[in-house]
């Protein structure tokens, strides 16, 4: 049961909590921004991997700019 | 008893004003995106909340002795409209701005996920105020505030929160300053 962690570009000002947090699923670019370390799929969209979902929702909560939400699982995955 | 509310009643203040001034300083440092003394930028933007929260438990006991204690003459209606006190009006009504300000600031905190980013951060631009007004309250009310020790301890975090203002106000103050300036005018990547 694990979702995935939504970025909203527009609010997102990468200050890089997020990516401390979840240290094994983001990494920043050169601007600060997270990126998933996996590559795949949709920039803004970082499918939460067994394990991480406590720091992913601690990253929403302390997220300075509230850009985070956490999305249930796609039904077809 | 009432010598006791009193003697806590002036520590506390002394200790919220302290705790107040380290978590503005915390505050500029988070909001700069980078980490300071090795701690990672999620335990300084928690340290940042755990100090304004210690600093209000503080605040709370230092009205709230002062509110049981008869030489203080404090009344309810002091702690929402300033300016009404009988002993020194004018700082005390400081120190009813500072509070009212400062409780604004909490109960937003609080409920920032709720009442969105905007009215959050709208509530978080007081603290600006309530700093220096707690500050001038405890030096024009606090029967100690005029003593130098403690006049040399407001001059340094003076000296320290204005330094910190400069530096948030300076172009480099964002950790990714320099990476997004040398970008300037490209279209930023997504
Ligand atoms: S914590 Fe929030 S603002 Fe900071 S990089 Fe992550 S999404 Fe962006």
């Amino acid at each position: 049961m694990t979702g995935s962690l939504h970025i909203d570009w527009t609010r997102c000002d990468g200050r890089g909590l997020c990516t401390e947090l979840l240290a094994t699923l983001l990494t920043r670019d050169d601007w600060g921004y997270p990126i998933s370390r996996r590559g795949d799929g949709i920039r803004g969209e970082v499918p939460i991997a067994p394990g991480h979902e406590e720091a992913a929702r601690e990253a929403v909560i302390l997220c300075p700019k509230l850009a985070l939400t956490l999305r249930p699982p796609a039904k077809s995955s | 008893m009432n010598e006791a509310a009193w003697a806590v009643g002036r520590v506390s203040g002394f200790v919220a004003l302290f705790l107040f001034t380290g978590s503005v300083l915390l505050g500029i440092a988070s909001r700069s995106g980078r980490p300071v003394f090795g701690l990672p930028r999620f335990s300084v933007t928690l340290l940042h909340r755990n100090v304004a929260l210690l600093g209000t438990v503080f605040l709370a006991l230092h009205v709230g002795t002062l509110l049981l204690d008869p030489l203080a003459r404090l009344n309810p209606i002091d702690l929402l409209v300033p300016f009404l006190g009988a002993f020194r009006p004018f700082w005390q009504g400081l120190g009813t701005v500072a509070l009212d300000l400062v409780l604004a600031v909490v109960i937003t905190a609080f409920l920032r996920h709720r009442i969105g980013q905007r009215a959050f951060k709208a509530a978080h631009w007081f603290t600006y105020v309530a700093w220096p007004v707690a500050l001038a309250h405890a030096v024009g009310n606090g029967t100690n505030g005029t003593d130098k020790l403690f006049l040399v301890s407001a001059a340094a975090s003076v000296a320290a929160v204005a330094g910190a203002v400069l530096w948030r106000l300076s172009p480099t103050f964002l950790e990714t300053a320099r990476a997004r300036q040398s970008l300037a005018g490209e279209e930023r990547p997504r």
